[in-house]
């Protein structure tokens, strides 16, 4: 036992220096994104405190232009506004429905609110954002994000009470659905980690004739985006030999390095799509088990 | 100033200048990632005692770890650097030497220009070489992390340069009487 003891004070240094290597890896390698970050959720008050307070001051410098981009948005959808319509024959009166609830039996399947970015970045290999919006405002896991001009932006990872963090596009393990707009080929949007300006969408098979500038829209396999937002715009068409599958270079729309208003959307129906597909899985399998 | 405060004010400053200028910094290249906050833990004091240098450095490299939702990252690299750091100062520095004893702290006053230089790249490669690693674990090959800890390290060295040539710390030698 005093062999024990003495051991431990001769070699105390180098112990310790296990033990919290130990901690450090324990922690790096049981995080990700899918489970809660250890002590990130208290940690993310302490983050979005002095985020919250840097953003102001970044604020104050980038307001001319953020203003131009919300007004620029704000201008498009006063456009799609039915005061617009004249009808020229009242069999042809265009109207829009604005009650969430109709007789028609349509209900309401995403809903938005906004939100500010307070803490962004785009220089590594996985970036995230912090927005300012948390639990008691009702953001929950896997909500999507869409900047400002109406282009997918990321992804909520981690909900604090009042702040969460959000995993960008601009991440090497983020993968969204996505389809092109013209031959509604459905492909996996990723990024390389090379370079913020593009991002890079697979699976898209050759036999489709795309062009340089084709739309890129968000697909509808996704549960956390309604289908059909805009992502970006095709930048370089890139073939490879070895397989029928184009990869395109895709200018993402928004513009990662300067997000400050962010828009996110809850899928209302979320918990009930992701139980029927878990049942479904669980269904399958249990047969196979028998 | 006592010690403890000066480095309590350094541990704000490099975190907060790590997080909100170095990591906002224009993208430039995939290999470059500039690192700084390190700094703090080769700017400690030589009195310091091998187990609680460990621990400050592990509590650094985790709140840098906090904003950059890396957990352990970071804390695990800070960890590396400030267990070899004594060995590091004691090759460099003579036994005979009375500096250890005369300054408070490493800086280009107490060892010497060259071999601070070295003293500043054998631990920027070590902690810069360590995240890498663990980041080629769940993404990218060989060749991005050669690139990457050559570049990184080459701006950190620029950066540990020129922080030592704008703020020269005063650190005179230290004597018996109070002050």
């Amino acid at each position: 036992m005093r062999n024990i003891f003495l051991f431990i004070r001769r070699y105390f240094t180098i112990i310790s220096f296990f033990i919290l290597q130990g901690i450090a890896l324990w922690m790096l390698f049981t995080y990700n994104r899918f489970h809660r970050g250890r002590g990130l959720g208290i940690a993310s008050n302490i983050t979005g405190w002095t985020n919250s307070k840097y953003n102001k001051l970044e604020d104050f410098f980038r307001m001319g232009e953020e203003n131009k981009r919300l007004l620029k948005m704000n201008d498009s959808l006063i456009n799609l506004q039915s005061f617009n319509f004249v009808a020229q024959d009242s069999a042809k009166k265009i109207t829009r429905d604005s009650i969430p609830f109709d007789s028609t039996g349509k209900f309401r399947q995403f809903l938005w609110r906004d939100a500010q970015v307070v803490y962004n970045t785009v220089t590594s290999d996985k970036n995230y954002f912090q927005i300012n919006k948390g639990s008691r405002q009702g953001i929950k896991e896997n909500m999507g994000v869409f900047g400002a001009g109406g282009g997918l932006a990321g992804m909520i990872v981690n909900v604090g009470s009042d702040y969460s963090t959000a995993m960008s596009l601009l991440h090497v393990q983020s993968r969204v659905n996505a389809i092109t707009k013209r031959t509604k080929s459905v492909g996996t949007l990723q990024w390389d980690g090379k370079s913020p300006q593009y991002l890079i969408l697979n699976n898209i098979p050759q036999e489709d004739s795309l062009v340089k500038g084709d739309t890129i829209l968000t697909g509808n396999y996704s549960l956390s985006f309604p289908p059909g937002q805009i992502i970006g715009t095709i930048d370089k068409i890139l073939t490879e030999k070895s397989s029928t599958f184009y990869i395109l270079k895709i200018k993402p729309v928004t513009r990662f390095s300067t997000l400050q208003q962010v828009m996110v959307v809850e899928n209302l129906q979320y918990t009930t799509q992701k139980e029927l597909l878990n049942e479904t899985k669980k269904k399958i399998e249990d047969n196979k088990k028998k | 100033m006592s010690d403890i405060i000066r480095n309590i004010i350094r541990f704000g400053l490099f975190i907060l200048i790590q997080v909100y200028v170095l990591n906002k910094i224009p993208f430039l290249h995939q290999f470059i990632r500039p690192y700084i906050y390190f700094l703090f833990i080769l700017w400690l004091p030589f009195s310091i005692s091998r187990v609680t240098l460990l621990v400050v450095g592990f509590f650094t490299g985790l709140m840098l770890d906090y904003y950059t939702n890396t957990p352990g990252l970071h804390a695990a690299a800070c960890t590396l650097i400030a267990y070899i750091r004594p060995f590091i100062v004691g090759i460099l520095t003579p036994k005979e030497s009375p500096n250890e004893q005369s300054y408070r702290e490493p800086s280009p006053k107490a060892l010497g220009w060259t071999p601070y230089l070295i003293y500043c790249l054998v631990l920027t490669v070590f902690h810069n070489g360590y995240v890498f690693l663990l980041q080629m674990l769940s993404f990218g090959g060989f060749l991005v992390f050669l690139g990457k800890v050559i570049a990184s390290s080459a701006i950190s060295m620029l950066l540990i340069v020129t922080t030592e040539l704008l703020f020269q710390r005063k650190l005179s030698y230290r004597t018996n009487t109070a002050s």
